[in-house]
């Protein structure tokens, strides 16, 4: 199988009529896990596709197809976020709260300690495992406002460090970290309640 | 520095290498409060899901474009 894709893909790596038939898939999923969105990541797709074809000529073949592609991508994705942040920008809702670090009230007390004290989720490495555990992971980014799960997918599984990916985003850096700060709030919260809960389930199904 | 502070700075060290100073704090309170210890764990073990999870879920050849999309890239790539 390995075999036969490196084939194919030295066969396909200049045409490109096939780039859609090799790498459409694996952009595909590329974009979702990023975006997080079906449509935009099609929408992401198609943009890439494009640009690939206008600029094929720059092209040289010096990396695989699918590693040219990946990074035309990357800045379309870039593009989409920063599109959608600017459409609808964070605080919208109230501007004053971007001020005074909005919605940390709800974690902590007036002291500053802990309205609901963090707990440990266990063994790090069994957790890394564990379907269910990434299936709730999954469950609670989806309920985190869509621009912030997107920096914090973007801050997270890049290798970009921050500074590079506020400049792309073109917000600053005291920016992300409120909302990269809040985006673990918000998940780590949810995570711990729904893993927890699970144990409960799982102990009444046992018994 | 009390617990909500801590975990902002917690959060950017995810993000940005911390002044000495800060480290000290970090470390300090760390040392004594079992919650901030906790929360510093989540924040690693979520990156490091993340990081691991996506890998697999880009590599998933069970996840495809749907066949109408892929039709609709193929139309728009012919009028280019």
């Amino acid at each position: 199988m390995r075999s036969m894709d490196t084939t194919m893909n030295q066969d396909s790596d200049c045409n490109p009529n096939d780039w859609l038939n090799e790498h459409g898939d694996y952009l595909y999923r590329f974009a979702l896990v990023r975006l997080r969105d079906t449509h935009l990541a099609e929408d992401a797709v198609q943009e890439t596709l494009l640009a690939a074809l206008k600029n094929s000529s720059s092209f040289t073949g010096k990396s695989s197809a699918r590693t040219w592609l990946t990074g035309i991508l990357k800045h379309k994705i870039v593009d989409l976020i920063r599109h959608a942040q600017k459409e609808q920008p964070l605080y919208e809702d109230d501007p004053a709260e971007e001020m005074m670090e909005p919605g940390m009230d709800e974690f902590f007390d007036d002291t500053g300690h802990w309205a609901e004290k963090p707990s440990s989720l266990g063994d790090p490495a069994r957790l890394m495992e564990q379907q269910q555990f990434w299936h709730i992971l999954q469950n609670c980014l989806d309920r985190l406002p869509k621009k912030l799960a997107r920096l914090f997918m973007l801050r997270e599984i890049e290798e970009e460090d921050n500074e590079t990916i506020c400049k792309e985003l073109e917000i600053t850096a005291t920016n992300a970290w409120v909302m990269l700060y809040r985006s673990r709030m918000g998940l780590r919260k949810c995570v711990e309640m729904h893993w927890a809960e699970r144990g409960v389930h799982d102990k009444t199904l046992d018994s | 520095m009390n617990c909500k502070e801590i975990s902002r700075i917690a959060s950017q060290a995810m993000d940005r290498p911390l002044t000495l100073r800060e480290r000290v704090s970090v470390w300090l309170h760390l040392g004594i409060c079992d919650p901030c210890r906790n929360f510093v764990s989540q924040l690693r073990l979520l990156r490091a899901v993340l990081k691991q999870q996506s890998h697999h879920a880009e590599n998933d050849e069970k996840v495809v474009l749907s066949h109408s999309a892929r039709e609709a890239i193929r139309e728009t790539l012919h009028q280019h």
